[in-house]
């Protein structure tokens, strides 16, 4: 048992503790949920610490857990994980600390549902054998269903089924890939089954590669979301509690942009490159879509909601261009949307617990009863509008470099969306923080105490770290998706073909 | 076969689970008479008991396969795994069956009595090697599970159902004894083994009443496992049937149906396999169409579960249509999983219902969570299972099936089927939403924990689901290791 599986078990193990604890000792409970999440954070630390791969997977446990078929425990850290997994940790005390006074009913089940959902997040994005990958990807689901549903806001029913059935119908999809995929190969091994595909023992007929593919990619395509497969997404965010909108924003999204990666490319490689200009068109088209809708939403969650979509948009093109600097930027754009996005949510819950309201109308002038919230508030707005020395622009940067490369008028298109975030970001602080604060506003606004300042902090110095710093975190990034690239690109057929063709290039 | 008319003593301990459970039953029924129907606490005790021994005998029995009285039992692994399954679904339904029958007064001898014939007949049909051991066996379940969908005499539903469910059913026995028949016309014989050897002969298996034989046996079986189109008793017997019957309905006399199903069609209509496979996967796709798709309609929480129960026997058949020993051995896990993680959902139906099945509304479930935490949980457990959502049962069945499904090449079987189980979360979701979403209704508020025997029956549901999620192997490879076997 190495630290990978502390990591992964701890939260498992604070769900359990918190199972049997009494419910009326609510202050306990939120200490132990809190205790198990930094401490799993702290641990997570030495993952960054002892990570030193060379593109290789580091921290490797590989047991056997079913006999036949053969499925293993297999996890795994590399640099595409490292950071997801560090992503999760730091976000999930994050989620405790701003539901400490917002959850007052049933606090017993929603911490210890959140340490599971913890617990499956962490999962999938170390699971290296794709039946525990799949295992995890579903543990995670049902976590949130509940957090959706159970601590939401008015219409918290629909929205919780209509993002549990909309995972699930691809979900299923991907489990007829995965299956279909061991009756060829034999293995459920991610590893195993690279090793095969390098070998030239995994070769499909083309029809059937491009079903496979297509059973991974809806799935991931659901949760990315890419449009026109969003529309779960701003149900599920708006009427999510906060901490729940934070780690479906932050961090679930996050398991479609990484199953790209880490699956669809590398394992079937020639119908990703086919399909990518469709999938460039839509990411564009999800850019764009997501800024205009955000221009217009009276509702801040919703505001919020709709930027994912844009700048998940941008993860997806990056991916697709199946150039070193998109994809590195793809990635880089996962976290930093983790972290710019997560703290909107938050700051926006902060709002929502002061004046219980989430329409932009009914605010106005904050910034005079709460200089220091808007000061935050200022920077994560700028931050996701991608202002340089902040981290959105890092990543925003590579993978319009990285487009530009392959095709001028992608990156061309896909910017539009940067100028668009910077009026739907300016505009909503504008109108919430500025002008004359009606009475309601001032009597109730009041400025960020200890323990929000405790769940905002981290996040603003990680803006500000991830934008000036950035060789912090690419090198890892980088290794790993040289040999992702590396195998998308020529593994497979014998054609190779180091960006897209130009007449293919019209999205 | 053998002509030998002294059973040793093998070929005894090879029938000793039917033999228990006869003899248990026919003893209850005497003490109940002495008795004078005021024990039925003491001989639902008694049934317990024999059914543990039957439990054990299964086992035993199991560790020394073989052909038993002239060859009519085959005691072999397939048996002993089907004779398991179906006599802890027995045992569950046995322990909250209590509480149900107090509450409403009815707690006598004769339904313990009637229980235990009926699962001695289901472990006959999982053993049978001989179609007239085996229709009898489905009578000897059949008829003692008629007189249980009425047991409540003075309930207008449940007798109701009790008398739908007797005229279809003896519709569907008529039909797999004329099946019979037309078998022994063609074949010569009633042996499955003998049989499977005529028709490996080309004349003899090109003959019209071949076809005949094997569609009216299909129809016989059908029915028994509710598999489309002849589905359309289970919903209301399910309804009107008191709840631990309806338990006991969609569990045992299901699983048995598919044994004997398996067992006919991969033994003696093998040789004919390319003219039934594609029935059985139309019908395995109706099923979990209809199943499906009329579960989302309805209000009421046991017509819900009975749908559930006709879809989850179309996954099921999805396995069989996949007609290899890795379909049989994935039936086999479907059947056990589904047993325990339906079995369980009932029984915590059967304690909501109070007297007189006031609350079987899905509605009435309303913030049951905040009431009986435990209680709403463990029903969370059974319904994510019956999802197929994984580290539960229903997911590793699941699995299974489709990939056996996959493997014989049944691509599009196994896409719908799948899509399939994402329509069903939906109205498995309601559930869930009702006892977790809600705020705590009536029927909620007033409710009594769970007493001793229901508690067992939820907690040892749970965990049985709970080990089939995560350590599945062992299970597995028993029924992997009987489908091979299996002759």
């Amino acid at each position: 048992m190495n630290l990978l599986d502390v990591v992964l078990i701890l939260p498992l193990a604070g769900f359990l503790l918190l199972l049997f604890l009494p419910r009326e000792r609510e202050q306990t409970i939120r200490r132990v949920a809190l205790g198990f999440a930094l401490l799993t954070f702290v641990l997570s630390l030495g993952l960054a610490v002892g990570y030193r791969g060379a593109g290789e997977f580091a921290f490797v446990t590989d047991k056997p857990w079913i006999r036949s078929p053969e499925i293993r425990y297999h996890v795994a850290l590399d640099g595409l994980s490292l950071w997801l997994v560090l992503l999760t940790t730091l976000l999930t005390p994050v989620g405790i600390l701003v539901s400490w006074n917002y959850i007052s009913r049933r606090v017993k089940e929603f911490y210890a549902l959140f340490l599971l959902l913890e617990f499956g997040l962490i999962g999938v994005f170390v699971a290296l054998d794709l039946i525990l990958f799949y295992v995890f990807w579903e543990v995670s689901l049902v976590p949130m269903y509940f957090l959706i549903g159970v601590w939401g806001h008015e219409r918290r029913i629909y929205a919780a089924v209509k993002f549990f059935l909309f995972t699930m119908a691809g979900s299923v999809l991907m489990l007829a890939a995965i299956i279909y995929l061991y009756t060829y190969a034999g293995t459920f091994d991610y590893v195993e089954l690279l090793r095969l595909q390098a070998a030239g023992n995994l070769a499909f007929r083309r029809g059937e590669e491009l079903l496979l593919f297509l059973g991974f990619f809806i799935a991931f395509a659901i949760k990315v979301p890419l449009f026109p497969l969003h529309t779960w997404l701003p149900d599920a965010h708006v009427e999510a509690p906060t901490a729940g909108s934070v780690m479906l924003a932050s961090v679930m999204l996050k398991m479609g942009c990484y199953g790209l990666l880490r699956f669809l490319l590398p394992l079937f490689p020639q119908a990703s490159r086919e399909c990518a200009p469709w999938i460039v068109g839509l990411a564009i088209a999800g850019i764009i879509y997501g800024a205009l809708v955000a221009l217009v939403q009276p509702n801040m969650k919703k505001l919020v909601a709709y930027t994912s979509v844009s700048h998940l948009g941008f993860v997806v093109l990056g991916i697709f261009t199946f150039s070193q600097l998109g994809a590195d930027g793809a990635v880089y754009q996962m976290i930093n949307h983790g972290i710019s996005t997560g703290a909107l949510f938050v700051l926006v819950g902060f709002l929502y617990e002061r004046k219980h309201s989430l329409e932009i109308a009914d605010y106005g002038g904050v910034a005079t009863p709460a200089p220091n919230l808007a000061a935050v508030f200022m920077i994560t707005a700028l931050a996701s509008a991608g202002l340089p020395t902040l981290n959105n622009f890092v990543g925003e940067y590579l993978v319009l470099q990285g487009t530009a490369q392959v095709n001028f008028r992608w990156a061309v298109l896909a910017a539009t969306g940067v100028i668009l975030a910077a009026g739907y970001m300016l505009w909503l602080y504008q109108r919430v923080f500025f002008g004359p604060a009606p009475e309601s506003v001032r009597e109730h606004v009041y400025d960020l105490k200890r323990r929000e300042w405790a769940a905002m902090l981290p996040l603003v110095a990680l803006m500000v770290w991830l934008g000036t710093a950035s060789e912090t975190f690419l090198p890892a990034i980088r290794q790993t998706n040289a040999w992702i690239l590396e195998r998308a690109r020529t593994s497979g057929e014998v054609r190779v073909q180091l960006s897209m063709p130009r007449e293919e290039a019209k999205p | 076969m053998k002509p030998s008319f002294v059973p040793t003593a093998a070929e005894f301990l090879r029938l000793s689970p039917e033999i228990l459970l006869v003899l248990a039953g026919t003893l209850v029924l005497v003490l109940e008479g002495i008795t004078g129907g005021r024990r039925g606490r003491e001989l639902g005790r008694l049934c317990l008991a024999a059914l543990w021994a039957a439990l054990i005998a299964s086992v035993a029995a199991s560790r020394q396969p073989g052909l038993a009285f002239s060859g009519l039992v085959s005691a072999d692994e397939f048996a002993g795994f089907f004779r398991v399954v179906v006599i802890a679904g027995g045992l569950l339904v046995a322990l909250f069956s209590g509480p149900y029958l107090r509450r409403e007064s009815a707690e006598r001898g004769e339904y313990y009595a009637l229980l235990l014939y009926s699962v001695a007949g289901q472990c006959l049909m999982a053993s049978a090697a001989e179609l007239i051991i085996l229709f009898i066996a489905l009578e000897t379940s059949s008829i003692a599970s008629y007189v249980l969908a009425g047991y409540l005499r003075a309930d207008r539903r449940a007798n109701e159902a009790a008398v739908k469910y007797f005229l279809l059913g003896s519709f569907a026995s008529a039909f797999l004894l004329y099946g019979v028949a037309l078998v022994y016309g063609a074949a010569g014989s009633t042996w499955l083994v003998e049989i499977r050897a005529a028709l490996a002969r080309p004349p003899v298996a090109a003959t019209p009443l071949v076809g005949a034989a094997a569609a009216f046996l299909f129809v016989g079986f059908a029915f028994k496992v509710s598999a489309a189109p002849f589905q359309i008793w289970a919903p209301d017997v399910y309804q009107g049937a008191p709840a631990p019957v309806a338990a006991f309905l969609s569990a045992g006399p299901k699983a048995a149906a598919f044994a004997g199903l398996l067992r006919v069609f991969m033994t003696a209509f093998e040789p004919v396999s390319a003219n039934w496979e594609d029935i059985v996967w139309i019908s395995a796709l109706a099923t979990m169409i209809i199943g499906n798709f009329a579960a989302l309609l309805q209000s009421n929480i046991k017509r819900l579960l009975a749908y559930s129960s006709i879809a989850h026997a179309g996954y099921v058949m999805v396995a069989v249509a996949a007609h290899s020993s890795i379909g049989t051995a994935a039936a086999m896990f479907y059947l056990a999983a589904y047993v325990f993680m339906n079995v369980g959902a009932f029984a915590v139906v059967s304690y909501f219902a109070r007297q007189g099945e006031r609350y079987v509304q899905v509605d009435d479930l309303a913030g049951l969570a905040w009431k009986q935490p435990a209680v709403a949980a463990l029903l969370s457990l059974f319904l994510l299972s019956l999802i197929g959502v994984p580290l539960t049962g229903g997911f590793f069945g699941k699995f299974y099936v489709f990939k056996a499904a996959l493997e014989a090449g049944l691509v599009w079987l196994t896409v719908l089927g799948l899509l399939n189980s994402a329509v069903a979360a939906y109205y498995y979701l309601r559930i869930l939403v009702v006892m977790y979403m809600r705020e705590p209704a009536e029927a909620a508020s007033d409710l009594t924990p769970p007493t001793a025997p229901v508690q067992a029956a939820l907690w040892a549901s749970a965990v049985a689901t709970l080990l089939l999620g995560i350590f599945p192997s062992a299970v597995l490879e028993y029924a992997s290791q009987a489908a091979r076997l299996a002759p």
